[in-house]
């Protein structure tokens, strides 16, 4: 059983997103350490762009910070491999935008990305039609497939019916942050995946507090907190034992909800 | 899934957009093929282009010029002359009439120069849409009389504070606008750039610019052009005057960068001519030449006309230029500044600093031509909205 199925044991999972390189490239690294090893199930972890048009303000910061720090793809990847060494065991996958990869040659990155121990990816600016050079040589690591609330039923089933790992369900049409409260039609939403595959169903998108995860958790396989996080964390003056509390806090919440 | 229309230009284009965006750009698709086969829509798009844009748009002859050159004959397309004064409310139009179609009621824009938010403003206000500018806050500053135009005109500008605050970041910020409303409202983008069927889309509007100057070529001059220059920043008007003459195999396609302080300063907008600085990546939904550093990070750019002052080129021009059917190169700005005077001078037409890239190529080669050569110079706009500029940059020199 590979690392991503592993994690999906004890449903529902809580999947953080934290980017390299914020506040600066050691604390990161201590900070996915820390949310590994106090809740987090499978973490996202960010790959700064300079231009990344489906995030709000929060991330958008975060990964700006980051690149003004001189984050890179490479640093990023041996960051991957130092959280292995650190014993963090549970499944990575990097969130970054197209063009660093290609920039960094796609093959080279993929194969550098599972060297590192990378578990998967997720590629906000790579649909279905133009994922095929990805999953070519990407083989058994997963590009994990996004599907959002104006995914006609067709088109779901089509990505769906390929997804490999778990599908990111975008909760809200919009950019990364967290909402007000979670959209009464996420149940249906959920519900009209699931008649497509049976790979676990992830929701991501607007959640921002432990109350609001026990409630997608409810529906949800898992549930992706992007932006409360790097807040969290980011704006904390001792990042480790914020990234320690929020984990904790998000994992007992979802206990509840199991 | 398959598109309806092409989606690649060999190997440059596409769609490399969020999910959530997909669905959108598929119906836009659809709606825009359809369009095109409705004669209904033909008409009013015509009618409208006719009454309230004022086309055709004059071809003059630009004897002044031509003899102080001493070369090629010139002729230039007059886009300048177009209401809202550029080429760009050929696009807004037809677009805002597909916004119609489709029965969306807000839309957002991107500007840089600010002509195409000012074009945006317009239809807007013609049409009856809700809308909304974005435009980096530097571009808002060297381009004033635009927004205060686009104010009166009922739209709302959105200063973007993010990245390097020009043209790349208000593209972002209106995608996300988009991305977030994308129910209810259309991106109107301006230029041939983005994601298919933009890039489509976009030269089918400006192709009118090539089809009556061939026209108009022909009936004035009796010839067609040896040689058409346009500038190109993302590409639109560029590609609308080149589509008209791709065919005319004798005909030879120029397109002109901005080279800002030069290619070597690397302060520059020149996706093709700076070979160290420039390869084919993926930014706003569109796989082309890109300016970014070695780890893939979009480059800083920088011209004196805020039109060309962008990293990425329409996916159209790259394979244009990689088949040869065009050729690229690039203007300075003082070159671009240079030849902003001398076409007031000698023709009495302020051009926009865009579209005085192209009239500085046009003073390199002309006088390398022979008398009974014809050069087509696209001008795109007019300068009035870059008085401001000029005034800084050239001092007391004017």
């Amino acid at each position: 059983m590979n690392r991503i199925e592993n994690a999906f044991k004890n449903k529902p999972i809580f999947m953080p997103y934290f980017p390299l390189g914020y506040p600066d490239l050691s604390t990161s690294i201590d900070v996915i350490e820390a949310l590994a090893k106090n809740g987090a199930d499978l973490i996202e972890v960010g790959l700064s762009f300079s231009d990344p048009l489906a995030d709000g303000p929060v991330i958008q910061q975060a990964t700006q910070i980051a690149l003004e720090k001189g984050i890179t793809v490479k640093k990023s990847l041996e960051a991957v491999k130092e959280l292995r060494k650190r014993g963090v065991t549970i499944p990575l996958i990097l969130m970054g935008y197209y063009n660093p990869m290609l920039a960094y040659a796609l093959e080279k990155f993929i194969d550098d990305a599972r060297e590192a121990g990378a578990d998967g990816f997720i590629i906000p600016d790579l649909p279905m039609e133009e994922a095929e050079e990805f999953t070519l040589v990407a083989g058994d690591m997963p590009l994990i497939q996004m599907l959002a609330p104006t995914s006609p039923d067709e088109r779901m089933e089509s990505i769906a019916r390929n997804a490999k790992g778990f599908i990111y369900l975008v909760s809200v049409t919009g950019v990364t942050g967290a909402r007000s409260s979670i959209s009464d039609s996420l149940g249906d939403l959920i519900s009209r995946v699931r008649s497509h595959t049976s790979v676990p169903v992830c929701v991501g998108f607007g959640i921002g507090t432990p109350e609001q995860a026990r409630q997608v958790g409810q529906l949800a396989d898992g549930v992706i907190v992007g932006s409360a996080c790097v807040k969290a964390i980011g704006g904390d003056e001792n990042p480790v034992k914020a990234a320690r509390e929020f984990a904790r806090s998000f994992r007992e919440a979802l206990n509840l909800s199991s | 899934m398959t598109t309806l229309l092409p989606h690649k230009f060999g190997p440059y284009g596409g769609q490399f957009v969020p999910e959530t965006l997909m669905p959108a750009l598929i119906e836009l698709e659809r709606e825009f093929v359809s369009a095109r086969n409705d004669p209904a829509f033909n008409a009013e798009f015509d009618k409208l282009m006719a009454s309230f844009v004022g086309r055709p748009t004059p071809l003059t002859y630009a004897r002044r010029l031509s003899e102080k050159l001493g070369g090629a004959q010139i002729y230039l397309k007059r886009e300048d002359l177009a209401h809202t004064g550029a080429h760009k409310i050929n696009n807004a139009l037809g677009q805002a009439l597909l916004v119609k179609r489709m029965s969306k009621k807000r839309i957002v824009a991107e500007t840089g120069a600010g002509q195409h938010g000012v074009a945006s403003a317009t239809v807007a206000a013609l049409l009856g849409l809700e809308c909304v500018v974005y435009m980096g806050s530097v571009d808002i500053a060297r381009q004033e009389p635009n927004v205060f135009r686009m104010k009166l005109l009922g739209a709302e500008v959105r200063p973007v504070e993010s990245g390097t605050k020009t043209l790349k970041d208000a593209i972002n910020e209106a995608i996300r606008d988009w991305v977030t409303n994308v129910r209810d409202t259309h991106y109107l983008l301006g230029s041939a750039l983005g994601p298919h069927p933009y890039p489509t889309i976009v030269r089918e509007f400006q192709s009118v610019i090539g089809r009556e100057a061939r026209e108009q070529m022909l009936m004035d001059a009796g010839r067609l052009p040896d040689t058409v220059i346009a500038c190109v920043g993302g590409g639109s008007n560029a590609i609308g005057v080149f589509s008209g003459f791709v065919k005319d195999e004798s005909v030879e396609l120029i397109g002109v960068e901005a080279g800002g302080s030069g290619i070597i300063s690397g302060k520059h907008a020149a996706r093709f001519g700076d070979a160290t600085k420039a390869r084919v990546g993926v930014i706003h939904g569109t796989r082309t030449y890109v300016l970014q550093d070695e780890n893939g990070q979009i480059a800083e750019t920088h011209s004196v006309s805020a039109g060309l002052d962008y990293a990425a080129v329409g996916p159209e021009h790259a394979m244009l230029r990689d088949t040869e059917r065009a050729f690229y190169t690039s203007a300075t700005d003082e070159e671009a500044l240079s030849a902003f005077q001398t076409l007031c001078h000698t023709e009495g037409i302020i051009p926009a600093l865009e579209s005085s890239h192209a009239v500085a190529e046009v003073i390199k080669r002309a006088p390398t031509m022979r008398k009974d050569q014809v050069i087509l110079v696209n001008l795109s706009g007019r300068g009035d909205k870059d008085l401001n500029t000029v005034i800084k940059e050239l001092g007391q020199n004017l």
